[in-house]
């Protein structure tokens, strides 16, 4: 198939960048997109052009380090999938794709279509664990959890932290992310006690980066590669409020 | 120290009465202190703005439905709303009580709408070339203008049915009840309102605004608060709907039903 490509070329930080057009040509519907973008950088070395620089690591959809906006949707048009699986059969013979970067205050672009996502490891920096020493891991059925509560944790926690998310809201919010994060600790046993002190420092650090604000559309659940539910972020709501008053009748 | 200190509770039992009002004072400083802390972090917070967001678009939704209720009134016997009208005029502090309160409202509810706005614009300096939404609703993109729009409405139907300045003869419409009580004939004066044609539109159009606002406030506001989630998502959808578009029907129809002449 042949497409056209409008791609987001910016040579780094500090400089502009622009949409720069280029023509994919004689591309296999069963390459993956970040394999058809493969395919693009060898011709343009081969033409002693630079190539176009995007984040990728697993290719197998469970690393989070690939990221791209393709036609205005994070991680492009499929529905739970992250680009690096997603395939060149999803799109028609002669469709132009534009493809940026995830657009944020908090993710600069740090070349092309390469983002510097350190504010999300800044957030769990801020509450993202357990303080529990550490040593052999403990026999795990003494602490026997609930089925269902379980799963809710499993379900959180699936997230890869590719921050599609922020892209994807209209106001370049990190809610999901940090809802994913604090409500798959804060559901498990070991996570209570630090239940509070969480997500105060969670959604500090989140205020601190600069993202957005949500506004309760649900871009993000809609984008997610893994669909977490915003069901999260209305659990971060609720715990951030009972937070909040308990601070203050709490010594310290 | 514990709250119960804070507050200065422990020391309140060994008080003589001769230093109850400094132990009061204690306790109003402390509670203050209190206040101050928990709603610094609730007020400059991101979810804070929201809570103040969600509250506040309560108080307001509970106000519209309420004041929709005494509206519909104009379909009884005028002297039904005339007799509710001078019931509210005649409340006295009670009726500037509600007054502050809801100003404060609407002050917390712009305010709120302001601060969240700016720095999401701020969120997002370089947006796309290309945009798409997969599933925003079309309420929920259009928040701001519709309610700004609905801002620019309340400030007019203030100045028009509460002020009175807009038409002053309106100050001089008087009506006796059943009972010989003289009192302000609101059921004329709305009447006359509506049927200026142009009036009835920009009432009609406001009130179809401010029903896609409530459209996406209802359940948003839920989920603000923390109490949605997708068990209930699809229930409270339809409630959010069903509700916008009876409010609407209700509002739309007293003009309609004036200009029709089925109230005069
Ligand atoms: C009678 C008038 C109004 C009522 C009943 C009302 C009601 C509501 C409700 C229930 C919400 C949802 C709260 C939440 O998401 O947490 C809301 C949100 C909002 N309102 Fe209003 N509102 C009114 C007027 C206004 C005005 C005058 C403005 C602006 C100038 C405004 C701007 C907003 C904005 C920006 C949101 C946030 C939307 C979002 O988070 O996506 N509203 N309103
Ligand atoms: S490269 Fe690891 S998720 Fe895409």
């Amino acid at each position: 198939m042949d497409l056209k490509l409008r791609v987001w070329r910016q040579k780094d930080r500090n400089s502009s960048g622009k949409l720069v057009e280029y023509d994919a040509r004689d591309i296999d519907p069963e390459m993956s997109f970040l394999e058809m973008l493969d395919v693009v950088n060898e011709r343009l070395i081969d033409s002693g052009d630079e190539p176009i620089a995007f984040d990728h690591d697993c290719r197998e959809g469970i690393c989070g380090a690939c990221s791209a906006t393709i036609n205005g949707i994070p991680h492009g048009p499929h529905r739970a999938t992250t680009v690096c699986q997603l395939h060149m059969r999803h799109f028609q013979d002669g469709d132009t794709l534009t493809i940026e970067p995830f657009r944020a205050r908090a993710f600069p672009v740090i070349r092309d279509l390469m983002v510097d996502r350190t504010a999300f490891d800044r957030i769990v920096e801020a509450g993202g664990y357990i303080s529990v020493g550490t040593g052999s891991a403990p026999e795990a059925n003494t602490l026997p959890i609930p089925k269902d509560q379980a799963e809710r944790a499993m379900d959180a926690a699936s997230c890869i932290g590719c921050g599609a998310c922020v892209a994807a809201c209209k106001n370049a919010s990190a809610m999901l992310f940090v809802a994913a994060k604090s409500s798959h600790l804060n559901t498990l046993p070991q996570g209570k006690p630090e239940k509070e002190r969480r997500v105060l420092s969670m959604v500090a650090a989140m205020d601190e980066a600069g993202f957005g604000n949500c506004t309760n559309q649900y871009e993000c659940s809609a984008v997610c590669p893994k669909s977490i539910s915003e069901d999260f972020i209305g659990q971060l709501n609720r715990e951030y409020f009972v937070a909040s008053i308990k601070q203050q009748f709490t010594t310290k | 120290m514990g709250f119960a200190e804070t507050v200065g509770l422990r020391n309140l039992g060994s008080l003589e009465s001769g230093k109850m009002y400094c132990g009061v004072a204690v306790i109003v400083f402390s509670l203050s202190n209190f206040m101050e802390k928990t709603t610094a972090r609730l007020f400059r917070s991101s979810l804070g703005k929201k809570y103040v967001m969600a509250v506040s678009g309560v108080i307001l939704l509970l106000f519209v439905i309420g004041h929709l209720i005494g509206n519909l009134q104009i379909f009884a016997h005028p002297d039904v709303i005339n007799a509710y009208a001078h019931f509210l005029q005649n409340l006295g502090p009670g009726l500037w009580a509600v007054r502050l309160i809801l100003l404060a409202t609407v002050v917390a509810h712009i305010w709120s709408a302001v601060e969240l706005t700016i720095e999401n614009r701020r969120a997002r300096p370089d947006s796309y070339e290309v945009k798409d939404t997969i599933q925003a609703s079309y309420a929920s993109r259009t928040m701001r203008i519709s309610g700004f729009i609905v801002l620019a409405f309340i400030l007019f139907h203030l100045a028009h049915f509460t002020l009175q300045v807009v038409n002053p003869e309106y100050q001089d419409l008087y009506t006796e009840l059943a009972d010989g009580t003289v009192v302000h004939d609101v059921h004329t004066m709305m009447v006359a309102g509506f049927q200026n044609v142009w009036i009835s539109l920009f009432y009609i159009v406001a009130i179809g605004l401010l029903s896609v606002h409530l459209r996406h406030g209802i359940a948003s506001m839920l989920q603000s608060l923390g109490w949605r989630n997708r068990k209930i998502a699809g229930p409270l959808e339809k409630v959010s709907i069903g509700l916008s578009i009876l409010y609407f029907a209700g509002n739309a129809a007293i003009p309609l039903a004036i200009m029709a002449g089925f109230v005069s």
